[in-house]
């Protein structure tokens, strides 16, 4: 018999931040640029390359069409799962949709456990979630040239028409992939593997550096 | 630009997201155990390839990573339709 309390105890959870006991640091998949001083950030009103390093990034994975599984996310998250090909951002959260039954959850670095932990406790049945906070991190290219930039980067249309605002995109980035979203007008944010984040960050300083 | 309709995003994207992986509605035997080698052979190995109208298979790789069929004329190379795993081609030969 399907027994609730059961499945929720043999979950097996962890914080993956070690506490303040442990001698350990975070280190972004990008810490080692700060060596090179060739590599400081571009950072102008035409264009800007930033890493925003240390979210956490949930996986969530589960039928759209399960009204238990939208009401328990919506208990938790305050909001309706991002449909097709959308991306949604709170005060605390961003959400972007993955795939028909994928979502990615992007929140502050130290709130990823208690977050995990209460959609744990709200979901029921089958679902899956997952910290992937050290697989991957989020560059943040804005500037009114950042399209400029996305243009010659990727081969899908980034015009006004074929990328709105609040529209996320996974798809081809120089010859990596990306998870694009757009936040605003002039802010993309791209979402990145962690061991594709220094060749795509090389990739768009040297894109970027005619529009500086 | 080659571009193909992926029926998960529900819009056309570039050709290099995608890979071809065979021939599609090629169902698993419901009791594998009970076959001879040679009907496991044919299961596994055998693939049409037929002149015309073809049902493939396909996987949006680099976008929402689902597997989705095609009907595609390999004569002209012309993609007839995309539908989605379970749902019946519109297309036949």
């Amino acid at each position: 018999m399907f027994d609730k309390n059961l499945e929720k105890n043999t979950i097996a959870m962890m914080d993956l931040l070690p506490d303040a006991s442990v001698n350990a640091r975070a280190e972004s998949p990008l810490a080692h640029l700060d060596q090179f001083h060739s590599h400081t950030n571009i950072d102008t009103d035409s264009i800007s390359l930033q890493e925003k390093p240390f979210l956490g990034h949930l996986l969530l994975r589960g039928n759209a069409d399960n009204t238990a599984f939208k009401d328990a996310i919506k208990k938790v998250l305050l909001c309706e799962l991002p449909k097709t090909l959308a991306c949604i951002y709170t005060n605390e959260l961003s959400i972007c949709w993955v795939s028909p039954d994928e979502w990615l959850i992007l929140c502050e670095g130290d709130k990823a456990y208690k977050l995990e932990k209460k959609l744990r406790e709200a979901l029921v049945g089958h679902y899956s979630l997952c910290n992937i906070s050290g697989g991957q991190t989020v560059l943040v290219l804005s500037g009114h040239h950042a399209h400029d930039v996305l243009m010659k980067s990727t081969s899908y249309d980034v015009a006004d028409c074929s990328f709105p605002i609040g529209k996320a995109v996974t798809t081809t980035l120089a010859k990596s992939q990306a998870i694009i979203c757009r936040k605003d007008k002039t802010t993309w944010e791209l979402i990145v593997r962690r061991s594709f984040a220094d060749y795509i960050w090389h990739y768009l300083h040297d894109a970027s550096s005619e529009f500086k | 630009m080659f571009s193909i309709y992926c029926p998960h995003c529900c819009e056309y994207r570039e050709e290099e997201e995608f890979h071809a992986i065979g021939e599609a509605h090629i169902a698993r035997p419901v009791d594998p155990d009970a076959l001879t080698d040679a009907e496991w052979a044919s299961y596994l190995y055998i693939r049409k390839n037929p002149r015309g109208l073809h049902h493939e298979q396909w996987v949006h790789a680099i976008g929402c990573r689902k597997f989705f069929n095609i009907t595609r004329d390999t004569v002209s190379y012309e993609i007839k339709e995309t539908y989605k795993i379970g749902e019946a081609p519109a297309f036949v030969a």
